[in-house]
């Protein structure tokens, strides 16, 4: 496939192998999982500022199906989206991100919306988190020597330290550890009340969402607690794909697998799979 | 690193900012930053990204510019491989996500060759922020409790007087040179930006120069006849230089999208062998090229009518 047409869309398109993730009459691959389980999550009328890739999409998603009134941010200075299908942006910096858009601003004057209080919900990616939430994408290894050097925070410090967030990441045990190696974006820091006193007395992590399940945080210690699985995983599967100790809601709910019309409008989204791979 | 105040005014007062033609080449505009000059970099990403001045500046072998940028693309790929960069101030470093972390990025700064310097993206912004007010620092409520404050010793966490809450301090960021690309401006340098400012209008005023580069360059009556779009004033400029497709191959909001073909291209040439890859692109691309319109013409015809028709057509029903 030339790499360029992922980004025109419209004409058919080579889409990649699905990986059959249920025997059921849906088969979808693990970040259409995300992107559909994470739409969910979303509310009619909120405010929503989201990165790009599965939170740009999902917050799409949203608006297509249950939340026409979904008002979504992008860091690069943009109030109220509506992204065209087929045309989804490089990052969140660029024109397309502006289709329909309320307003356009400079990304100083929309991050600190997130300051003065107007935004419901942080919606982003991850590379790696721990079980308080904590989010790293700076450095893997010793900071000062690092095995790898990561893209860095972009807004993603600004919107865990000032709004509730929601974070989409794919569930692997090298990406769920016990402790960072960087806190780039705060979750509850060590837990308990440590976010607070740290002076981020607003937001925190509120959902992770992955391909396995659903995960809030214990409301006094702050770890990361199992609250839902997606069809077909378990709880001890969950628990071995993760490396530290889950705490597991009382009431464990088994979420309803992606609708064919789910799919079919994410599909539609992103037909060339440039963040549904 | 924040200048003292009666410093920043003195270079405000030593400044022609009479009304007064500024137009100048690529190469007379590179000749207006020297080698260890702290340079702001306008746009963000693929967006409004000032790439002519910065092929100028590659071209012109600049070394150790201090490059600050809200967020970086592979325009800070070429300013490391180059040698005209070691230290890239910025939130987030990388082609773009659809590509991947960048290699170079990652190779440059884990052998230590450069640094790229992490604040979180509001942060870059109020930095400029409070160079454009002339105050020394804004306070703001992130960062806090995080890695990225930990590995920043030019901040200050405080008790505020007011309320007692705490606060995170960061210093006024006022670069000696900011490159800035627009979609119109006059001779005088009185720019208006269509689409996203990004931190344009606070870098313009944070900077003790401007240099705009613009697509091109429009009468001061027609400035005049919507002085409500003007978004940078002339007073602030020092230099203009027309430079259509001055972003290509990123995108210049209601003119024309990224040149996808060519940044893909690029990022294939990167995957094979980073270093020797991009070597082989600034020699073709920067060094191999003798005008801005020769290398137009390496990018391509089909390429940039295809952003044009995309960038044109953004909110065409």
């Amino acid at each position: 496939m030339a790499l360029d047409r992922r980004f025109r869309g419209g004409d058919d398109g080579n889409g990649g192998t699905l990986t059959r993730m249920s025997t059921g009459p849906a088969a979808y691959t693990a970040s259409e999982l995300l992107a559909v389980m994470s739409a969910r999550l979303l509310r009619d009328g909120q405010v929503v500022f989201a990165g790009v890739g599965i939170p740009l999409l999902a917050a799409t998603l949203a608006q297509r199906l249950h939340a026409p009134g979904l008002t979504i941010l992008f860091e690069g200075g943009v109030i109220g989206a509506f992204i065209e299908p087929g045309q989804l942006p490089p990052s969140t910096n660029e024109q397309r991100c502006t289709r329909r858009a309320n307003m356009v601003l400079s990304s100083t004057d929309v991050l600190l919306l997130l300051q003065r209080g107007y935004v419901d919900i942080g919606f982003m990616g991850g590379a790696q988190i721990d079980l308080y939430g904590n989010l790293n994408s700076s450095f893997i290894g010793d900071p000062e020597r690092p095995t790898t050097r990561l893209p860095g925070t972009g807004g993603g410090n600004d919107i865990a330290s000032l709004t509730q967030m929601i974070v989409a990441m794919k569930h692997e045990k090298r990406r769920f550890i016990n402790r960072v190696d960087f806190v780039t974006s705060p979750g509850f820091l060590s837990g308990g009340e440590s976010r607070r006193e740290a002076g981020l007395t607003t937001g925190g992590m509120y959902r992770v969402v992955t391909d396995l399940g659903i995960f809030g945080f214990e409301e006094h210690s702050k770890r990361m607690q199992l609250l839902s699985l997606h069809p077909g995983a378990t709880a001890d599967q969950v628990q071995a794909n993760t490396g530290f100790e889950l705490l597991v809601a009382a009431d464990l709910e088994v979420t309803d697998p992606p609708t064919e019309r789910e799919l079919a409008e994410l599909r539609h989204l992103d037909p060339d799979r440039l963040y549904t791979v | 690193m924040t200048l003292d105040y009666a410093e920043l005014r003195r270079r405000t007062t030593e400044r022609d900012r009479s009304l007064r033609e500024k137009v100048v080449s690529l190469a007379e505009a590179a000749a207006l930053v020297p080698d260890g000059t702290s340079v702001g970099i306008g746009g963000s990403t693929l967006s409004r990204t000032p790439m002519a001045m910065i092929w100028a500046l590659i071209r012109a072998g600049r070394r150790d510019l201090f490059c600050t940028r809200s967020i970086t693309s592979n325009e800070g790929e070429l300013l490391f491989a180059s040698e005209t960069s070691r230290h890239i101030l910025t939130s987030w470093f990388s082609q773009g996500i659809v590509w991947g972390v960048s290699r170079i990025m990652r190779s440059y700064t884990e052998s230590g060759r450069a640094r790229f310097e992490e604040w979180s993206h509001m942060a870059v912004g109020l930095r400029l922020r409070a160079g454009a007010m002339g105050v020394p620092f804004l306070p703001m409520r992130s960062m806090m409790g995080s890695d990225v404050l930990g590995h920043l010793p030019d901040t200050r966490l405080i008790d505020c007087p007011f309320t007692g809450e705490k606060l995170v301090l960061v210093p006024a960021l006022n670069p000696d040179v900011a490159l800035i690309h627009v979609q119109r401006c006059d001779a005088f340098g009185n720019a208006q930006i269509d689409g996203l400012p990004f931190m344009d209008i606070d870098l313009a005023m944070a900077a003790n120069r401007v240099i705009l580069t613009t697509e091109r360059i429009v009468s001061n009556d027609q400035i005049r006849r919507a002085p409500d779009q003007t978004k940078i004033p002339f007073m602030a400029v020092d230099a203009v230089v027309e430079a259509p497709f001055g972003s290509a191959p990123h995108e210049c909001y209601g003119l024309y999208e990224p040149l996808f073909g060519h940044l893909d291209a690029y990022a294939a040439q990167l995957r094979r062998d980073s270093e020797q890859g991009i070597r082989a692109y600034l020699d073709r691309y920067f060094y191999g090229t003798k005008s801005w319109s020769e290398y137009l013409d390496l990018l391509g015809l089909e390429e940039l009518l295809d952003a044009r028709r995309r960038g044109t057509g953004i909110h065409d029903d």
